[in-house]
C-alpha cells in the first residue's frame, strides 16, 4: 500500500531523512520507534505532504502511484491520515463543523455529493460512542482548551470518521492517561481491517501493548537501522536504544 | 442557511475579480460638478422640498464651508476635490410602481446580477425593500402591509413630503449638521435615503431592508437614513450594498440616525461590499459615514456590521445611552485586503444610570491593507453603575498587513465597570496544514478559520444576511494566502 524507496528529505537544507525504505501492506500495523530527533515526526509529515520539507531523493508510492507531487489535501483525499502530535486549535470552528467540512471536501474531490445530514449525524453518534466522547465535546471549538487527552481522542475520532486507507499516528500516546490510552487504542483496533494499514510512531512500548504491531522499525539519524517483530519493541523497552547504536556503529 | 450550499460557495470562489463590477446604463439626470448655495437650492427644489428643509440644508452648507476634512483617522488617501463631484443624480423617470412588472427591466437585471431579485426577496425572506439606486428610491415594496401596522417605511424624500412633522422633529437630533465635516456635507446635499417610523408598542413584523448602490461615474452618494422607534416598539433594519467597479474614486458620505424612545429596540445590520479598488490599490469607494443612535430610558440599540468593501473606510456606529438602563451594542467584522484601509469602531456614550454597552470587534487584515479599530467608551459623571465590555480581536494574514487598536476610555463616575480584552493572532501555516491534511484545501481552510474567528458577530446577523456575509468574507479574502 505504502512503499517508500530511499527517501531523503531536508528542512532548510538540513538533511533529516537519509534514505528511508519501508514497505507497508494492507492489513498491517507498523511501529516506528526511535530516540528524540531521529526523524520520526519528519517522516510522518513528509508522507502527509507538509510543504516545509523538501524531498531530495527517493519516492513515496501509495498503491503504486508516486504521490511526491501531490498537495497535502490531495493525499488526504487518497486516504492518507495523520494523527498529529500537536493538533492545532481553530477557534470558533466546532469539532462537528470541522469534520463535516473535511468529509464533504473529501467527497467532493471524489465527485460525490455532500453526505446527507442525517447520515452524518448517525456516523458522528456512532463514532463518538465508540471513542466514549461526550456529545457536548463535539460542539466545542476545535482543540481550543482541550486537554492533551481530549486532543488525541479527537484526532482518533476524526480518523474514525474519515476511515483512511493509511493512518499514521504520531505520538498519539503522549499526554494520555492509561484509561484514555486504552480507549484510543481500542478505537484504532476497531478501525483496523484487512484493507487499511496503520503506522504507529511512538517512543514507548506502552501503546504497543494495545495496538500490536506486525513490524517494528527503529529510526535513528534519519535511517531505519533495525526492523523486527513485536518482540523488538519489548527489547527496546527493556534495554533502551544504546545497544542498537552500538550495533550500528560496530 | 439551507439556501446556500457549498457548491454556491465554490462558484463564488472562482470569481477572482470583484464580482459585482458591472455598470447599468440607466439614463440619468446629473447635475454639473461643483457645490455652492445654488446647487444646494437646486437639489432641494428638484425634490420639491418645503422651505424649512431648504433652509436646513443651506445652514448645513454654510457650516460645512468653514470646516476642514478630518485627518486623525489612520488612513492615507488623496483628499477628494469637492468641486469636481456632481451632487445630484437620479434615474430619469421616477414613477412609483405598484408592481415590479412596471420597473425598468434593466434595473431588474441589475438586481438579478446582484442576486437580490426583488421578486425572490419578497417571497423568500418576507423582506420589504426600499431600493435606492443612485440617489432616488425607485421601488418600494410591502409598504401596504407595513401601513396596516402604522409603520412608515419610505424614502426620506417622500417622508419630507408626507410626514414633515416627524422628519422635522427628529432629523439632525442625533447627528447635528455641525457634527463633523462629512455629516455637514451630507446634511447640505443628501439626495435620498430611507425613513422609518415604528409607532408606539408596534413590533415590526419583518426585517426592513435597503440595498444601496452607487451607479453614476463621479457621483457622490449622500444617503440619509432616519429610523425612529417610538415607545415600546421594535424594528430590525438591514442595510446592504454593492457597487460597480470603476477607476476614479467614488465618495460616499452617509448619515444614519437612529432614535429609540423609551423601551424601544432597534437592531441595525449592515453588510457593506463596495468596490475596494483593484489589487494594485487603484480605484475604490471612499466611505465616510456617520452613524449614531440615541437610546432613551430602557431602550436598546444594536449595531451589527460586516465591512468588506471600500478603499477607505471611516465609520463609527455609535450609541448615546441617554436614558437610564439603556443598552448599546456594537458587533463588527471589518475585512481589509490588498490596499484597503479601514478605521472603524464605535462610541458608547453612557449618560444614564445603569446603562450597559457591549463592543465586539473582529478585524481581519490581509494583503497590504491596514485595519484599525478605534473606539470610545465614555462614562459621564451622572451615569451611576454604567458597564461596558469591549473585545477587539485582530486576525492577520501574511506579513505585509497591519492591525491597529485605539481604545479610548473616559470614566467620570467611580461606579463604572469597564472591561477591555484584545487579541491579535495570525492564520498559521500549521493551521492550514492541519486542514489540508484532513482534505480541506487552503482556500476553504482560510474560509473556515475566518468564519470561526468571526462567528460571534455573524451569529448576530439575521439569517439571510449571515449567509451573504459569510460568502462575502470568503470572496474578500480569496487568494490572500498562498
Amino acid at each position: 500500500m505504502l512503499k517508500i524507496n530511499n527517501l531523503h528529505a531536508s528542512v532548510e537544507d538540513k538533511a533529516i531523512l537519509r534514505g528511508i525504505n519501508l514497505d507497508i501492506k494492507p492489513g498491517e500495523v507498523h511501529a516506528i520507534m526511535g530516540p528524540n530527533g531521529s526523524g520520526k515526526s519528519t517522516l510522518a509529515s513528509v508522507v502527509a505532504g507538509k510543504e516545509d520539507y523538501e524531498v531530495n531523493e527517493g519516492e513515496i508510492l501509495l498503491d503504486g502511484e508516486n504521490i511526491d507531487e501531490l498537495g497535502a489535501e490531495e493525499r488526504a483525499h487518497k486516504g492518507v491520515f495523520l494523527s498529529f502530535q500537536y493538533p492545532v486549535e481553530i477557534p470558533g470552528v466546532s469539532v462537528t463543523n470541522f469534520i463535516k467540512t473535511a468529509i464533504n471536501e473529501t467527497r467532493k474531490a471524489k465527485g460525490l455529493e455532500d453526505m446527507p445530514a442525517n447520515e452524518m449525524l448517525k456516523l458522528i453518534r456512532e463514532k463518538s460512542q465508540m471513542l466514549e466522547i461526550d456529545r457536548k465535546f463535539l460542539s466545542r471549538s476545535l482543540n481550543e482548551g482541550f486537554s492533551g487527552g481530549e486532543k488525541k481522542r479527537n484526532e482518533i475520532f476524526q480518523m474514525a470518521m474519515l476511515e483512511p486507507k493509511l493512518a499514521i499516528l504520531d505520538e498519539t500516546d503522549s499526554g494520555l492517561d492509561i484509561d484514555a490510552l486504552r480507549i484510543v487504542a481500542n478505537g484504532v483496533n476497531k478501525l483496523k481491517s484487512k484493507d487499511n494499514a496503520v503506522v504507529v510512531i511512538t517512543h514507548y512500548q506502552r501503546l504497543l501493548d494495545y495496538i500490536v504491531p506486525d513490524h517494528v522499525h527503529v529510526l535513528m539519524n534519519g535511517k531505519i537501522v533495525k526492523s523486527g517483530g513485536a518482540e523488538l519493541a519489548h527489547e527496546l523497552e527493556a534495554k533502551g536504544y544504546d545497544w542498537i547504536k552500538e550495533e550500528v556503529n560496530a | 442557511m439551507s439556501k446556500y450550499t457549498e457548491d454556491d460557495l465554490r462558484e463564488e470562489l472562482k470569481t477572482k475579480e470583484y464580482e459585482y463590477g458591472f455598470y447599468t446604463d440607466i439614463e440619468s439626470e446629473t447635475f454639473p460638478n461643483g457645490l455652492n448655495e445654488d446647487i444646494v437650492r437646486a437639489i432641494s427644489k428638484k425634490k420639491e422640498e418645503p422651505e424649512w428643509m431648504t433652509e436646513w440644508r443651506l445652514e448645513a452648507f454654510r457650516i460645512w464651508q468653514d470646516m476642514t476634512e478630518p485627518d486623525w483617522p489612520n488612513v492615507n488617501y488623496e483628499k477628494p476635490d469637492f468641486q469636481a463631484i456632481s451632487y445630484y443624480s437620479a434615474p430619469n423617470s421616477k414613477p412609483k410602481y405598484d408592481s415590479l412588472d412596471e420597473v425598468d427591466p434593466e434595473l431588474l437585471a441589475t438586481f438579478e446580477k446582484l442576486g437580490i431579485s426583488l421578486d425572490e426577496q419578497k417571497k423568500l425572506a418576507g423582506v420589504a425593500m426600499d431600493v435606492v439606486v443612485d440617489s432616488v428610491s425607485v421601488a418600494t415594496t410591502f409598504k401596504k402591509t407595513l401601513a396596516e401596522k402604522g409603520i412608515i417605511f419610505m424614502s426620506i424624500s417622500e417622508a419630507i413630503q408626507e410626514h414633515p412633522e416627524l422628519v422635522k422633529k427628529y432629523l439632525g437630533t442625533v447627528v447635528p449638521q455641525k457634527d463633523n465635516f462629512y455629516a455637514a456635507l451630507n446634511s447640505a446635499v443628501f439626495s435620498d435615503g430611507s425613513f422609518c417610523y415604528i409607532p408606539k408598542g408596534v413590533k415590526c413584523p419583518m426585517e426592513l431592508s435597503t440595498y444601496f448602490r452607487i451607479n453614476q461615474a463621479g457621483t457622490g452618494q449622500f444617503e440619509r437614513t432616519l429610523v425612529v422607534a417610538d415607545e415600546g416598539s421594535y424594528v430590525s433594519y438591514l442595510e446592504g450594498c454593492t457597487a460597480p467597479s470603476r477607476d476614479e474614486n467614488q465618495l460616499h458620505a452617509a448619515v444614519v440616525e437612529l432614535i429609540a424612545l423609551e423601551d424601544a429596540e432597534i437592531k441595525y445590520s449592515t453588510v457593506q461590499n463596495w468596490y475596494p479598488g483593484n489589487s494594485e490599490g487603484k480605484g475604490g469607494v471612499y466611505n465616510f459615514v456617520t452613524k449614531r443612535g440615541l437610546c432613551e430610558t430602557n431602550a436598546k440599540i444594536s449595531w451589527t456590521q460586516v465591512e468588506t468593501g471600500s478603499a477607505v473606510t471611516w465609520k463609527y456606529p455609535s450609541c448615546v445611552l441617554k436614558g437610564d438602563n439603556a443598552v448599546g451594542e456594537f458587533y463588527s467584522i471589518a475585512v481589509t485586503n490588498n490596499f484597503q484601509q479601514a478605521d472603524t469602531g464605535t462610541k458608547m456614550i453612557h449618560l444614564g444610570k445603569n446603562t450597559k454597552s457591549t463592543i465586539i470587534s473582529k478585524g481581519i487584515s490581509a494583503g497590504k491593507s491596514q485595519n484599525s479599530y478605534r473606539g470610545l467608551v465614555q462614562i459621564s459623571p451622572r451615569a451611576e453603575n454604567a458597564r461596558n465590555f469591549s473585545q477587539c480581536d485582530s486576525l492577520l494574514m501574511g506579513n505585509e498587513c497591519g492591525a491597529h487598536t485605539f481604545p479610548y476610555i473616559e470614566a467620570k463616575n467611580k461606579s463604572a465597570q469597564i472591561e477591555h480584552e484584545a487579541t491579535t493572532s495570525k492564520i498559521g501555516e500549521d493551521q492550514i496544514f492541519y486542514c489540508n491534511q484532513r482534505g480541506i484545501d487552503t482556500e476553504k481552510a482560510i474560509a473556515l478559520i475566518v468564519n470561526g474567528f468571526s462567528k460571534e458577530v455573524l451569529n448576530k446577523l439575521p439569517m439571510e444576511f449571515a449567509v451573504e456575509a459569510q460568502k462575502l468574507l470568503e470572496i474578500s479574502l480569496e487568494g490572500s494566502v498562498g
